[in-house]
């Protein structure tokens, strides 16, 4: 399908895959079975200008805006989605910046980051508050010139990796969600650690790891907006980072297909390509449907945000929680065709299928992003009368 | 520091297909590139500006569409492009494009280094980088795995000098020459980076200029099939080496066994 992207969009669209296969592709089962954090791939990433695509020029970036990422993390994802992560999880923890950040703070980070110099992470989740966030435990208290964070955040993607952290804390814990403050915390202030790394099932070659603060002194003008603003900063970041996780989840079904439309004219049974076979056509065109209608949902999501408009949780969520299924179910369905092939790690739809099941969980799981749609129906419903 | 990096557009294809008629490369349905070489030659180009300062200038001979392999180039880093297009350098061999490209790189002057790639994935003759530093009267370096130093010249262009490694079958040679130098360089040299998307939006955008004959003041004598006296016989591909034979068993009785056969052949 054409989607009548501008050049400046086929460029990124192009390069991003260049790299992919020249670079990724090659990688991608080492550090898949290794557990390898990508940094080769990142510097190279940087040096074509792919890190900062999103940010705006005045700051280093392409201004390309989140449509631009998501052509990113789709045609890395295609490769391999956990490498992928490594820019879209610092979207994530450079986005409260973009939204929040005042002239300053934008001038300090995001040059290095649009430059790929310095990666970002955000960090909100906890062991006891994950889709709950009202069970937050880390807390800011204001001293003199400082706000002392203390508590653990955890499965925190670039942990350990990022140089640049955007932390929710508690400043208020009588105002509940109102209570709650954003921060920006550089690796490397006292009383800030990091966790073991975590073994995950799938997007390993990603770092994911717990946030520790122990009396870790921010300076208080590292505050985004003002004390209160947390939660508001941590929607709105979850608003604009949710089509890139849908992209993601493209990138791996797209990735799938591929693999498996590859396979399917190649492997002969009953004396003829698989391929030949309706069972197969049908779910081939299945795979190839469902995906075209998640790029289709997730580009006028990102083309939406973009231009401007100011509602749009529930498009966002509609695009992140419709793509990730896909994939899931596309993933799956390529094993499928794979037949014992495709349960082995010699064949690479396994990873894909073990890449996607994140995605329906991470930033809010598809459970809650029904929620937030539902929940925007409603209130539209409810306005018309 | 002013560099030239000459580059040639070729097939992309291992598998060049010729036409058996005319003994020249089938083109038609091939995808064009950068002679892969000659992306060696653009990364050291782009490292030598990182590392010295100054310019980098790619030049292409060939027809309209060589445009690309420049717009790859500067995709890549380069600052500026020429192609070199006329009707009158069609069917040029070695000695005529190296004379083309030699009267280009004069009207690019003042220069520093001039960088090619040790040779073309299509022609494989590797005569146009020392055909190039022949018609300029140039020291050449040919072979280069490493640039160990260079010293800008002075002022008045005075006191250049570069220290390269010159790969050899058994090792390598040091070699110290003065500037302005013609190097030709192996992929051993470094390994050619990613265009950028700024250097992309900017090859995109760019109006490369492309000079004929009569802009570089060449004698059309010396030019295309007219100025070429090399003629392509016929191409084919050689045949397989087969036969061969491996010897099995314990190494002193295979030795014994080798010796003799070698004796036998008067091979030793």
């Amino acid at each position: 399908m054409d989607y009548f992207l501008n050049d400046e969009q086929k460029m990124i669209k192009d390069l991003a895959r260049k790299i992919a296969i020249e670079k990724i592709l090659p990688v991608r089962a080492k550090y898949d079975e290794e557990e390898i954090f990508p940094n080769d791939i990142v510097k190279i990433l940087a040096q074509s200008d792919l890190c900062g695509v999103y940010i705006d020029t005045k700051y280093g970036g392409l201004g390309g805006g989140v449509f631009s990422l998501c052509l990113v993390a789709e045609e890395l994802s295609r490769v391999c989605g956990g490498i992928a992560l490594s820019v879209a999880a610092t979207a994530l923890g450079t986005y409260p910046i973009i939204l929040a950040g005042n002239e300053e703070q934008k001038q300090k980070y995001l040059p290095d980051i649009a430059s790929g110099k310095k990666l970002a992470a955000f960090g909100i989740t906890e062991s006891g508050a994950g889709s709950d966030v009202s069970g937050m435990q880390t807390t800011a208290k204001k001293d003199g010139d400082y706000y002392v964070l203390n508590g653990v955040k955890q499965w925190i993607s670039n942990a350990g990796e990022a140089d640049v952290y955007t932390v929710i804390a508690i400043t208020d814990k009588t105002k509940g969600p109102r209570g709650a403050s954003a921060f920006i915390v550089d690796k490397g202030t006292p009383g800030f650690s990091f966790g073991a790394k975590e073994k995950k099932m799938g997007i390993r070659a990603s770092c994911t790891r717990e946030l520790i603060f122990e009396n870790c002194r921010v300076p208080k003008e590292n505050i985004l907006d003002r004390e209160g603003k947390g939660f508001l900063i941590a929607m709105k970041n979850f608003d604009h980072s949710r089509p890139g996780v849908g992209a993601q989840a493209l990138g791996i079904a797209q990735g799938a297909l591929d693999e498996a439309l590859d396979y399917t004219r190649q492997r002969v049974q009953f004396g003829q390509p698989i391929s030949s076979f309706q069972a197969i056509q049908h779910m081939l065109a299945d795979m190839a449907t469902q995906i075209e209608a998640a790029r289709a949902l997730i580009y006028a999501t990102a083309r939406m945000v973009d231009a401007g408009i100011e509602k749009f949780s529930k498009e966002s969520s509609m695009a992140k929680m419709f793509a990730s299924d896909v994939a899931m179910k596309v993933t799956t369905d390529a094993v499928q065709i794979f037949g014992g092939y495709g349960y082995v790690k010699e064949y690479p739809v396994e990873k894909m299928m073990r890449d996607a099941k994140i995605t329906q969980i991470y930033e809010g799981t598809n459970q809650i992003q029904r929620n937030i749609i539902a929940q925007a129906l409603i209130k539209e419903q409810a306005g018309k009368k | 520091m002013n560099i030239i990096v000459c580059i040639k557009q070729v097939p992309n294809t291992a598998d060049v297909r010729i036409d058996p008629v005319t003994n020249t490369l089938i083109r038609e349905g091939v995808e064009s590139i950068v002679n892969p070489f000659d992306m060696y030659a653009i990364e050291e180009s782009i490292r030598l500006r990182e590392r010295y300062g100054g310019k980098v200038t790619a030049l292409c001979m060939g027809p309209m569409q060589a445009q690309n392999a420049l717009k790859d180039a500067v995709a890549m880093g380069v600052d500026e492009a020429v192609l070199l297009s006329d009707r009158a350098f069609a069917g040029s061999d070695t000695l005529a494009t190296s004379y083309t490209l030699a009267c280009a790189i004069r009207k690019l002057a003042p220069y520093d280094i001039i960088i090619c790639g040790k040779q073309a994935s299509d022609g494989d003759t590797a005569q146009v980088g020392p055909g190039i530093a022949v018609h300029l009267d140039l020291p050449q370096i040919t072979h280069v795995r490493k640039i160990e130093e260079v010293k800008s010249p002075n002022a008045e262009g005075k006191g250049g000098v570069i220290i390269a490694e010159r790969l050899i079958e058994e090792g390598y040679d040091v070699v110290e020459s003065t500037l302005p130098v013609m190097l030709t360089v192996v992929k051993e040299i470094n390994e050619p980076r990613m265009p950028s998307l700024k250097g992309k939006i900017k090859a995109n955008k760019m109006v490369i200029p492309v000079w004929n004959a009569a802009e570089i003041k060449a004698d059309v004598e010396r030019l295309g099939l007219k100025g070429s006296p090399t003629v392509v016989n016929k191409i084919f591909s050689p045949p397989r080496r087969t036969g061969g034979k491996i010897l099995t068993g314990e190494s002193k009785q295979v030795v014994d066994e080798l010796m003799k056969e070698l004796l036998e052949k008067k091979v030793v």
